[in-house]
């Protein structure tokens, strides 16, 4: 039973390490033969000293990029793993929702199926069958109760699955990533059992990775590196620093590369030696927060001498749709420039676009009819917005929404 | 947040996964429903459905009885030979059906290993609960050859409780010593299925232990008796089919040596208990 006033769920400086054996030995024979080579392992840091506590009905997001050791922390509150250090409190009854419909069985029934998952999960056999009709009834499956779970539609065994575990009245759910299955009227469904989940007091321990449903549900959030917290608080401020971390260590890793000269056009008379984005105040850098002034600049030096040339850029989604185009093409002239000239070009607008990551293609052509490219670059510098609205949309235009009183006769 | 080392007042401890857990009740719903939905699986779509349970066993032991009393008479002068056989054959299947699927069953359930928390020990005990109530439906098939065969209805009967429960023991012993082994050992299966092999033969159920009496060395009989299948066979045959059968006690010559056997079933269920519940912990990762 719960008791007031206590953490829902502490934990204290958890530390998981995983070892990886470098060759498996599964078998006898190998072992025997080889009885040393078993020994060598790597160790692998999941979790490493992870400390927080949870207050009792609080909706707590876990967030973190693949990899980051939120499945294994949730594993560790779970009890499916044991952690290597440190101590791991729950108030009141838990369950765990890894994966819908634990132990289903295609062969079976969907009313067999509900009782044997209803076990798992931790009813008595005597409350299943109790909950059972309540089970059915969320689902709407009354009309296909008794036939075989492999002749549902993978709609129709989600909200079976789905429903089991709403029916386990636990105090404490820990859940991954289940949210995001079945069709739009399901996840409405879901969606609304969560917020009837949240508005009776029941302690929610969500994993996920997308910032939408952690902005639209949880209380506060939690955001993990490396088997670290790097974040913990307001869901707003831990997806900003997510979408940070995961976009970041994106173009680290992009920046490591050789640069390539694949992408590149034009007879060399100029050339674009780097580009940058700027923020507000004029810094380089790479993230813009959406809705704030920003700019891309690039730095072009002059081979030989080149009359009223043009400047552009175009600015392509994560998809390689582009977004956004701007160039002096319908702009008074840019005068001459002679060999060994240097030039900045800057161009400034309001950063309206949804958070992700966008890339500049800077080029350099010479004007008048048709396109000769002196210098092109695709794809040379990339940025990552940071929104803090969830949206689909490319852009996150400021907008105002009216809705006119109702007359009443 | 760090959190102080208060430990009492912050409720409950997760520690992992253990091989019970700490509701035994809680181990014992799901051992059952893992056992139950086994059975209902295992005849799914036939017509007769159930009855197949019943009838299988039927079928079989009719055609082996015929063969054996009818046929080939090997069991010569052995009263109720061919029911005798197929007491052995059931005790047999049970051993064998229970410990043999017991090796993968944690392999086999992978997804529930590691997608939820739950008593370990269950996987493998589900296994040697499948087993029990197919015993219990060919011991009811065995009666009804028994009675065809002009044996009677005895009081000793009851002797099949305690003698089941003591191979319950073994197969549970073995099953937990097997189902934990095989995580990080993938050859025992072979090797067990060798074992099994070596348990039919060397035990007295083909053939009578009054046979191997009359026509080996006397230490044979009493050495195979050591096997705490065989004795617990012989047992059963002596209560069940016919007091005409040794008793366990005087074929391996006094009852004070049949400490021997159960010595042995008492061990073998100590050391599985003590492997799966080392293992138990980690068994999520290493599989």
């Amino acid at each position: 039973m719960p008791s007031p006033g206590l953490p829902a769920v502490a934990v204290d400086g958890v530390s998981k390490t995983f070892r990886l054996p470098h060759e498996r030995v599964h078998t006898l024979k190998e072992r025997a033969l080889h009885p040393f080579r078993g020994k060598s392992h790597e160790q692998f840091p999941a979790l490493a000293d992870v400390s927080f506590a949870v207050d009792g009905g609080e909706f707590f997001g876990i967030v973190g990029r693949n990899g980051s050791g939120k499945s294994t922390l949730l594993k560790c509150l779970a009890g499916i793993y044991a952690a290597d250090r440190g101590r791991i409190y729950v108030n009141g009854r838990m369950s765990t929702f890894i994966e819908l419909g634990v132990g289903f069985n295609d062969d079976l029934p969907a009313r067999d199926n509900v009782m044997i998952n209803a076990t798992m999960l931790g009813l008595s056999p005597r409350e299943a069958r109790r909950r059972y009709d309540a089970v059915i009834d969320f689902a709407e499956l009354h009309e296909f109760e008794d036939l075989k779970l492999k002749n549902y539609s993978s709609g129709m065994e989600v909200r079976l699955a789905f429903s089991v575990m709403m029916q386990v009245d636990a105090e404490v759910l820990l859940i991954d990533e289940v949210l995001a299955v079945g069709d739009a009227a399901f996840q409405q469904k879901c969606f609304d059992e969560f917020a009837r989940i949240r508005r009776q007091g029941r302690t929610v321990l969500l994993v996920t990775h997308d910032m939408g449903n952690v902005q639209r549900f949880c209380h506060r959030a939690m955001l993990l590196e490396r088997g670290r917290v790097v974040e913990l608080g307001e869901p707003d401020h831990v997806a900003a620093r997510y979408l940070e971390v995961n976009f970041l260590r994106e173009s680290a890793a992009r920046d490591g590369d050789e640069p390539s000269e694949s992408g590149r056009y034009g007879d060399r008379r100029a050339e674009i030696v780097e580009a940058w984005f700027e923020d507000e105040a004029g810094e380089r850098a790479a993230t813009l927060p959406s809705g704030r002034r920003c700019a891309f600049a690039f730095a072009v030096r002059f081979h030989e001498p080149v009359e009223d040339p043009l400047f552009g850029v175009v600015l392509a989604d994560d998809r390689g749709n582009p977004v956004f185009e701007a160039s002096n093409a319908r702009l008074p002239g840019a005068g001459a420039f002679a060999a060994g000239d240097a030039a900045t070009v800057r161009i400034a607008f309001d950063n309206v676009l949804s958070s992700g990551r966008y890339e500049a293609t800077p080029a350099i052509a010479r004007g008048g009819s048709g396109v000769a490219w002196i210098d092109r670059r695709e794809r040379l510098a990339s940025v990552v917005v940071t929104g803090t609205r969830p949206t689909d949309a490319v852009l996150d235009l400021p907008f105002e929404l009216e809705i006119g009183a109702r007359e009443r006769r | 947040m760090p959190v102080s080392g208060a430990d009492a007042t912050l409720g409950r401890q997760i520690k992992g996964p253990s091989a019970v857990g700490s509701d035994p009740r809680r181990f014992w719903h799901l051992t059952r429903a893992l056992a139950v939905t086994e059975f209902k699986l295992r005849f799914f779509g036939s017509v007769l459905g159930y009855a197949w349970q019943v009838m299988r066993p039927l079928l079989l032991f009719g055609v082996l009885y015929v063969l054996f009393t009818q046929v080939i008479k090997i069991g010569g002068d052995v009263p109720l030979y061919g029911v005798a056989l197929l007491l052995g054959l059931v005790l047999y299947t049970f051993f064998s059906e229970a410990t043999g699927s017991a090796v993968t069953s944690i392999v086999d359930r992978e997804n529930l290993v590691r997608k939820i928390e739950f008593p370990r020990l269950a996987v493998p005990m589900s296994v040697v609960l499948t087993a029990l109530f197919n015993l219990a439906l060919n011991l009811g098939v065995v009666v009804v050859f028994l009675l065809a065969s002009g044996g009677s209805v005895r009081w000793s009967w009851l002797q099949l409780v305690p003698l089941v429960a003591i191979l319950v023991v073994l197969a549970a012993g073995l099953a937990m010593l097997l189902s934990a082994t095989y995580v990080r050992a993938r050859d025992m299966r072979p090797i067990w299925d060798v074992v099994l092999q070596v348990l039919f033969y060397g035990s007295p159920i083909f053939y009578a232990i009054e046979t191997v009496q009359q026509s080996a060395p006397d230490w044979v009989a009493k050495a195979l008796m050591l096997n705490p299948f065989a004795a617990v066979l012989q047992q059963a045959r002596h209560a069940v089919v016919s007091p005409e059968y040794e008793t366990a006690a005087s074929a391996i010559g006094g009852a004070p040596r049949l400490l021997i056997p159960l010595a042995i079933v008492a061990g073998i269920f100590a050391f599985g208990y003590a492997v799966f519940r080392k293992a138990a912990p980690r068994l999520a990762e290493d599989l």
